[in-house]
């Protein structure tokens, strides 16, 4: 099931890239895409991981809400490189990653990078070493809001 | 009107691209630049991908500069990721605000 879609979703890619509409291009698109899939198959690389298609809907939300974040965060940085004078406090700490699967986990990880401010150094076990640009940033994240958005569905282990 | 949207969403960007390389002079220490990095490869790259996409319209070419998005959003946090991850097993020390609460065998380590 998930091989089908991951096919239609890179013949897709292959034709809006391409753009042909003769007979001939499409048919050597076709062939591009079953040997990708193919080859995609026998790698392994299929799974829950690389086509999360199961966190749908949860993962367009979680994107809205980090959208949101990543404008803020944006801003806030931003002010502080203009404003003369010292205005960063530079941070090492721990946070506790409970998500239970492992693509929540690198989701959160990855979602504290994108967050200009602070970039996670190590994600290991049940725990990610973040630093942070800022005191207000790491005590933002001390607060958990952002771990509790994150889409970790247990149903996929 | 979307003429005038462009162009503001270009200039931003450019803007924040600008902001986003004073920072990196400015601050002190590798951690501290790799954020104001950060600010270029998030709302900066949107926001110019975004002012292009206004001017393309509803074509072929503002899904693909959707798609650049999206590969951009995907890419840029593994790339800063590792940057700051290999940074840290190198054993570069980040420069603190409180040198106390660094706990110093997670740099120690590898």
């Amino acid at each position: 099931m998930r091989i089908i879609i991951a096919a239609s979703l890179i013949f897709l890619f292959w034709f809006v890239l391409s753009g042909h509409t003769e007979l001939l291009m499409i048919l050597l698109g076709i062939a591009s895409t079953l040997l990708t899939a193919f080859l995609s198959r026998r790698m392994n690389v299929i799974d829950h991981e690389s086509y999360p298609f199961h966190l749908g809907l949860r993962l367009l939300r979680y994107y809205v809400f980090l959208g949101k974040e990543i404008l803020i965060a944006n801003i806030d940085v931003v002010k502080r490189i203009i404003k003369p004078g010292s205005t960063i406090s530079p941070q090492v700490f721990e946070l506790p990653a409970t998500q239970k699967t492992d693509l929540s986990k690198v989701i959160y990880a990855n979602s504290i990078t994108l967050t200009p401010g602070t970039v996670t150094l190590a994600l290991e076990g049940e725990k990610v070493i973040v630093h942070a640009l800022s005191k207000e940033g790491a005590m933002d994240l001390q607060t958990g809001r952002m771990a509790g958005k994150v889409p970790d569905p247990e149903e996929f282990h | 009107m979307i003429e005038i949207l462009s162009w503001i969403c270009l200039l931003l960007g450019g803007l924040l691209g600008i902001i986003g390389g004073i920072g990196l002079h400015r601050f002190p220490d590798f951690y501290t630049r790799l954020h104001a990095a950060g600010t270029t490869d998030t709302l900066c790259a949107a926001l110019f991908l975004l002012g292009l996409g206004f001017q393309a319209g509803l074509t072929l070419a503002s899904f693909k500069l959707f798609l650049i998005f999206a590969f951009i959003f995907l890419t840029s946090p593994t790339a800063s990721h590792s940057l700051a991850n290999a940074a840290m097993i190198g054993g570069l020390k980040p420069l603190l605000s409180d040198p106390e609460v660094l706990n110093p065998e997670e740099f120690d380590k590898s």
